[in-house]
């Protein structure tokens, strides 16, 4: 059996050995699969496999057992390889047999022509990190990673072990720290330079490497690895846009990268299989290892959230975990309530909803109705820089988030709705790929008057059906196909917003100070940082938690439906009682508690009733403002 | 040509010892699971009565008759036979010796690249010598009849008898594809298409595998299994009947059959490693077709030293290149020579499988197919194809550089025969391709759910559950959704009646309009969803696109023709520009679309239902007007909706109650609950599904009494008032809405209850919808006229006030025209505006009365 942690440093081995003992009987491949689930299910174990979100792929170990915090970007063709396969060795003729899972190539020799060749169906998936993970979950992450305390057993450079504790700390700035010294003495040493090329272009400088390579992220400055993920089974299990967490075989073998080589045009005339793929194609499905490793995945766990602050899997240690931040949920809110008051000039209702908004969460359908979604457009915004601190103060609380500044210029060029590209046969990613429960912070304050041209008008329509039906219609250019997704948007506008919201709260703000952004500094410099976790965990928990109404409840409800209803009919619509039953849900969770009672009831419906009548002023006082 | 597996066959194999280029090692797909354990390059099969031997052939004949490519002999091939084809091998001097059946000597056999890879087709000659290591298998089979093809259990023999007597005996009484149009059903198929091929001259035969499996079931199988065996096989076989019947007619090749319709697959994700090499049928949607790609089929050597020239086949994508010169035996003096070799034609395709295939949330899969010859060019980007072929995979090619190899195969699909699946509504012909395959299973569970009473309710509140209420409102979609019977009198020249429901809803906004039609949208198989604000006429219909590549004009269609037999969903009906609602006109009673555009002149079926969702113009409903008032369409267009329903808000109480319970449920009941209560989505599209397409009903005997009855009862309500209630189209309307309530009880007669329901639902919506809010009653006028009757009558009275008037004053040949109206006002009693005065002034002038010229009005 391998010692104790072969199964990171050397997975291959394990797989073969099993495969060896197995005569080929295919039980072999579960046996696999358990090994390495049980191995990962022990304590803290998961914890010692390096991430290549925090380490550079070149400081990885190829054939290693690596871990990828990711999500699904786009779904290439299933591709059929050679389970098993034989060789021929050729001084002795000897024939042997051997396992081609988890493998990008074969060993020499192959004999083609064996009928013991069993062929299997695998496929691949593109993955990019998380698009928008915020820089706070993403350090969070790295510092609880324990990688660095494996003990290397055999080999390890010593530049790789230098490397691991730097690393985990500040990855931002160390590959530019490495380069500076290599790249002063010119031309010293090229294999060392080498080296660093592949990190640094995708850590420092992604625009000398996206010029020719684009990594397909759905986010603009985005960064990270991106990675093809080899997946054998369960392939009908995972879909697209899925954050996961895949446990793998790194493969970074410098065969696959095939670029440039078969030119000559005398054998394309004569091998038309190979002309097949257009560059552009040939440059999506295989691009150099170097920049995009092959991911083996033996194990992959769905990611409920992304906050590392929480404990990622439902076990016990969760529900213990719950249990005991129940307790302090209620100061938690307060506190977080007083903050966001802060953050927002003063305005206590505002604050209130913001804090509703940050916890929705789409938690089922009715047929075509997306249930739980809270969109909320926060009118009245002060102009300047307000919107774009506001920004980050969300950052700072919620693991993933991006905002989109809806400019003219960006609403009529950018991308949203990934489109497929046929030439190159991927799918060319845009903004609104976004993993569950994102923050879309979208700030028409950016928005100015003018054209927008048939890209905009589409872009516009892809957020407008985002809000009312949180899904995103992917352009495959013969059709549209819908993808349903869960995402929290949130809506800055001087007036009312051009796109529908579900909730609008005109901002009243209480003090003005006369440095908005020193300010907000101060409020945000004020806050330690387990005040921050603190809140972080809050909103990540406050979003999972169960939900129910009781028959008794329910009664009241109705009979309040009716009585509204009678004082003035037009007031009341069947939208309202949606969105108060939306705004009672999210109160009862911010204060922790599962069910709806009547107190909840009625304060949600104060607080729908303050927010109306301030809408209502403020219509009055602009007068013909729709 | 399959496995390439095991043991390499003698000198077979050591032609390929030397390369001439180093291409993959042959094209050859690895070894499925199922393991065949042989060698199918010895599955050659007594074939085509020509020589196989080219690279031996005598070099006289070749230097003659193969000099340059046009070529032609002439001296005894009609000039119909293309002799430049690459595909044509052997000798003359072979093919005039030939074999005892006359006939098919004259023809030349065209090799099928489509199932053997790149390699030529299997010859071995019975009856002249074999001269290469074929000679051994084929002499094998030559001498024993029971002999099978190794690695099969396909007996040449016995397999081309058992589809020759398919071919004379096969009878399909009950056929109804578009293929067999013109044919006399009752005579055995195939014997028919033979002829037809005889006359027309295009030597494919397209065979239906369902036929073959109905016929023979074994041999279906071994046609699936073993297709490119036993499709040479089959050729075989067509040709040897087909020149026995008509020895006379001459063709440009041999005939070769096309097998499509396989019911091994139908999709292209569960294809998987055991279909591997077998023939398979999928459906999907090209994306890309490639350009022409020229396959090389032989190889022109000549030797640099004596200029003598020489060809060798392409075998598994290698060519051996001849080492030695025969003539002056110098060793490597050999050089190819690219213009005088022969090539074949090939075309990479893109196929994308169907949206309808795919499960949710995941990406569509792509497949590469590959078209020989004439195939090539057959389909176009955006066509939605079904294809049958054979699927292949191939080795990544071994980088001689390299020692390592990539582990995965290519795969493709190299295609036998491609269907369009969309072709019908270019021709208009019957939906075949869309029947959805229904297990018994299914088929049983449908069947009870329909003998249930209350199965129409059940339905009509399966229906978008998160609806509250709306009753009759869904009950009318869900007879949209299920669609009249569709009825043919183009042969008296009237052309069909339409079977599709039109159905218009408008209301106030908020009434939850979009997620109703967002729902339709998602239940149908071909739903299309516009907005009308965002949609041009063009976008509705088609238009016209030069292709960038090849100049050639193609027809795009839009969302109507796409939702050609499902629903085309309209919201915001009224934002529609006036231009893009006249389109729509056409569409709703003639369910055609003519387009008349850069030199495209055509009519394009679209036989769709439209589901609209207007808002009114004053933004809420105005109880004070009409329907046409308050949301501003032509009634022209409105007449042509069945069903028109008003969505308010009924602001009563009860409602209000039993409204605040949906919604409060919909929000804490969990799903299994809500699982229980209504149908399932599934179950609810197959429904539709099935009753779509087996269910035909006719109107009964006492059905079209009551129709007669409900047709002049509603005549007759309204003619007491002096106005009209009901016109035919309100009949043809009553009609359908009978037939789909028929569909929806799975029964293939319309009774007596589907008229009782249709005219309730009717009136239903007339109540809503038609009802003269200065009366009260119901006024079909108002959508057939835009005017109601009441409006209309004193229309008249103010014309005969003013007729009288004018009498009244005696010979007064001309007036002022605002004096006029200002007696007028002054002497009727209720206030005439100046509308109504103009209006009465017309129609004094229609009656020749009088004239109206700028600001004076003459007598006449």
């Amino acid at each position: 059996m391998p010692s104790s942690h072969d199964w990171i440093n050397k997975p291959l081995g394990v797989v073969e050995a099993m495969f060896a003992q197995s005569n080929s009987n295919p039980e072999w491949e579960a046996k696999v699969l358990e090994y390495f689930k049980g191995q990962l299910r022990e304590k803290e174990s998961h914890s010692w496999v390096p991430s290549l979100n925090d380490v550079p792929l070149h400081y990885l170990k190829p054939n290693s057992l690596v871990k990828f915090r990711c999500l699904v970007q786009d779904m290439f063709d299933p591709e059929f390889y050679m389970g098993v396969y034989e060789t021929v060795d050729p001084s002795t003729k000897a024939n042997v047999l051997r396992c081609g899972k988890y493998k990008d190539v074969t060993e020499c020799g192959v004999d083609l022509n064996s009928r013991n060749t069993v062929t299997a169906e695998r496929q691949t998936f593109y993955c990019v990190p998380i698009p928008g993970e915020s820089p706070w979950a993403k350090e969070s992450y790295g510092c609880s990673s324990q990688a660095r305390v494996v003990p290397s057993t055999s080999y390890v450079p010593s530049r790789q072990k230098r490397s691991y504790e730097e690393d985990d700390d500040d990855m931002d700035t160390q590959p530019q720290k490495q380069r500076e010294p290599h790249t002063e003495p010119h031309g010293n040493g090229d294999s060392k330079r080498q080296e660093t090329e592949a990190p640094s272009s995708q850590t420092t400088a992604p625009s000398d490497c996206s010029s020719h390579l684009d990594l397909n992220f759905p986010l603009p400055g985005e960064r990270g690895p991106a990675c093809l993920v080899k997946v054998y089974e369960g392939l009908d299990s995972f879909k697209l846009n899925d954050t996961l967490e895949i446990y793998g075989i790194l493969s970074v073998n410098p065969v696959l990268t095939v670029l440039g080589e078969e030119k000559d045009p005398s054998l394309l005339l004569l091998n038309p299989t190979e002309s097949m793929e257009t560059p552009e194609e040939q440059r999506a499905h295989d691009p150099p290892a170097s920049l995009v490793p092959r991911l083996h995945m033996l194990y992959a766990r769905p990611l409920q959230h992304n906050n590392p602050l929480l404990p990622s899997a439902p076990t016990e240690d969760q529900s213990a975990f719950v249990s005991s931040f129940l307790v302090e949920m209620a100061s938690v809110r307060a506190e977080l309530l007083a903050y966001l008051t802060h953050v927002l000039l003063g305005d206590g209702l505002a604050a209130e909803y913001l804090l509703l908004h940050l916890i929705s969460n789409v938690y089922t359908r009715r047929d075509v109705l997306p249930l739980g979604k809270f969109t909320l457009n926060l009118s009245g915004c002060p102009l300047n820089s307000y919107t774009e601190r506001l920004y980050q103060i969300v950052q700072q609380l919620v693991p993933c988030s991006y905002r989109l500044s809806m400019s003219l210029h960006t609403m009529n060029s950018m991308r949203l709705v990934p489109k497929k590209d046929y030439v190159a046969n991927r799918l060319v990613s845009g903004a609104l790929q976004l993993a569950r429960n994102t923050s879309l912070f979208l700030d028409e304050t950016q928005l100015e008057q003018g054209q927008l041209d048939s890209s905009g008008v589409r872009n516009i329509t892809a957020l407008g059906n985002l809000i009312s039906w949180q899904k995103v219609d992917y352009d495959f250019s013969y059709h549209q196909m819908e993808f349903p997704c869960n995402i929290n948007v949130l809506v800055t506008s001087e007036g009312r917003s051009l796109l529908p919201s579900d909730c609008q709260v005109p901002l009243q703000p209480q003090v003005t100070p006369p440095n908005m952004e020193e300010y907000l500094t101060t409020i945000h410099m004020a806050q330690f940082t387990s005040q921050i976790n603190k809140f972080r965990v809050y909103l990540s928990l406050a979003r999972t938690l169960d939900y129910s109404i009781s028959d008794e409840v329910t009664k009241a409800v109705e009979d309040d439906f009716v009585d509204m209803r009678k004082d003035d009919p037009q007031s009341v619509t069947a939208e309202d009682l949606h969105r108060m039953l939306v705004v009672a849900r999210l109160l009862s969770l911010s204060l922790g508690q599962t069910t709806l009672s009547r107190d909840g009831w009625m304060r949600a419906k104060h607080i729908d009733m303050l927010r109306r009548s301030r809408t209502e002023q403020q219509k009055s006082l602009n007068g013909n403002e729709p | 040509m399959s496995s390439p597996t095991s043991t390499p066959v003698g000198s077979k194999r050591s032609r390929d010892d030397i390369p001439v280029t180093p291409s993959s090692d042959g094209l050859a797909s690895p070894p499925s699971q199922r393991r065949r354990g042989q060698d199918s390059s010895n599955g050659d099969l007594p074939a085509m009565p020509t020589s196989p031997a080219t690279d031996i052939a005598s070099p006289a004949v070749h230097d003659t008759s193969l000099f340059s490519s046009p070529r032609r002999s002439g001296n005894f091939l009609p000039s119909e036979v293309d002799m430049s084809s690459p595909l044509m091998y052997g000798t003359p001097s072979s093919r005039v010796e030939g074999t005892p059946r006359s006939g098919v000597r004259g023809t030349p056999v065209r090799q099928r690249p489509d199932l053997g890879s790149a390699r030529k087709a299997p010859q071995v000659d019975l009856h002249t010598e074999l001269p290469s290591a074929d000679g051994a298998v084929a002499s094998e089979q030559a001498a024993g009849q029971k002999l099978v093809i190794w690695g099969t259990d396909v007996n040449v023999g016995t397999c081309k008898e058992k589809f020759q007597r398919f071919l004379q005996r096969f009878i399909d009484p009950t056929s109804n594809e578009d293929e067999n149009a013109g044919l006399d059903l009752n005579e055995p198929l195939y014997m028919q298409k033979l002829e037809e091929i005889s006359v027309i001259g295009e030597p494919v035969l397209n065979v239906n595998c369902s036929h073959v499996q109905s016929f023979d079931a074994d041999l279906y199988r071994q046609l699936i299994s073993y297709p490119q065996e036993v499709i040479p096989t089959f050729d075989m076989a067509v040709n040897e009947l087909f020149f026995e019947r008509f020895p006379d007619s001459i063709l440009e090749h041999q005939i070769q059959v096309r097998p499509y319709n396989a019911l091994k697959t139908r999709n292209m994700r569960s294809l998987n490693p055991e279909d591997i090499d077998q023939m398979i049928t999928i459906s999907g949607m090209v994306i890309r077709t490639s350009q022409l790609i020229p396959e090389m089929q032989e190889a022109f050597f000549q030797c640099q030293v004596c200029a003598f020239s020489t060809r060798v086949e392409v075998d598994r994508g290698r060519i051996a290149e001849p080492a030695v010169c025969r003539n002056c035996n110098t060793t490597h003096s050999l050089a190819l020579i690219h213009n005088r070799s022969a090539f074949s034609d090939k075309q990479m395709i893109k196929v994308q499988e169907s949206p309808d295939d795919m499960p949710a949330g995941q990406t569509p899969h792509t497949t590469i197919v590959y078209a020989h010859n004439d195939l090539v060019d057959k389909v176009q980007p955006g066509d939605r194809i079904n294809i049958t072929g054979i699927y292949r995979a191939v080795p990544m090619r071994e980088n001689p550089r390299q020692s390592t190899v990539k582990s995965v195969y290519k795969t493709h699909i190299d295609v036998i025969h491609f269907r369009k699946t969309d072709e019908k509504r270019l021709h208009g012909l019957d939906e075949d391709s869309d029947q959805k395959l229904f297990t018994e299973e299914r088929v049983q569970t449908l069947k009870e759910l329909a003998a249930k009473p209350d199965v129409y309710e059940r339905l009509s509140s399966a229906l978008a559950p998160s609806i509250y209420e709306q009753e009759d409102i869904k009950k009318g979609i869900l007879l949209q959704l299920f669609g009249g019977t569709r009825k043919d009198f183009s042969q008296t020249g009237r052309g069909n009646f339409r079977a599709e429901v039109n159905i218009l809803l408008c209301g106030d906004p908020g009434t939850s309009k979009s997620q109703l039609l967002q729902y339709v949208f998602n239940l149908v198989p071909r739903g299309q969803y516009t907005s009308g604000k965002g949609s041009s006429a063009v976008g509705l219909t088609a238009y016209v696109m030069k292709d960038p590549e090849t100049k050639q004009l193609v027809l795009q269609t839009g969302a109507l023709v796409l939702s050609d037999n499902g629903i085309c969903c309209i919201d915001e009906f009224d934002k529609m520009s006036d231009s893009t609602r006249s389109v729509l006109h056409e569409v709703m009673e003639q369910q055609t679309l003519s387009i008349a555009k850069a030199g495209i002149i055509c009519q394009l079926n679209a036989r769709t239902s439209v589901l609209a969702a207007a808002n009114p113009v004053e933004s809420q409903w105005n109880p004070k007007k009409t329907t046409i008032e308050n949301i501003q369409l032509p009634h022209t267009l409105l007449s042509r909706f069945d069903l028109i329903f008003l969505m308010l808000d009924p602001q009563d109480e009860a409602y209000d109650r039993r409204l605040a319970h949906h919604l409060v449920a919909l929000y804490y009941q969990s799903e299994e609950q809500i699982e229980e209560e209504f149908l399932d989505m599934a179950v609810l599209k197959d429904y539709i599904a099935y009753a779509r397409t087996y269910i035909n009903p006719r109107l009964n005997e006492e059905a079209s009494q009551a129709l007669i009855e409900a047709y002049v009862d509603m005549r007759k309500i309204g003619s007491g008032r002096g106005m009209v209630s009901a016109y035919p189209r309100q009949l043809e309307s009553l009609i359908r809405l009978a037939e789909a309530h028929a569909k929806v009880r799975f029964s293939d007669k319309v009774e007596t209850v589907d008229v009782e329901e249709a005219k309730r639902l009717h009136r239903e919506a007339l109540k809503q919808s038609a009802t003269d809010p200065r009366t009260g009653f119901v006024d079909i006028s108002i959508l057939t006229t835009g005017m109601s009757a009441t409006a209309r009558k004193r229309k008249e009275e103010v014309a005969q006030a003013l007729k009288k008037m004018i009498q009244s004053r005696g010979k007064t040949p001309a007036m002022k025209y605002q004096q006029l109206f200002d007696d007028l006002r002054g002497q009727s009693e209720a206030a005439i505006t100046k509308d109504m005065f103009e209006e009465a002034l017309r129609a004094l002038a229609d009656e020749d009365y009088l004239t109206v010229t700028g600001k004076t009005v003459r007598l006449l």
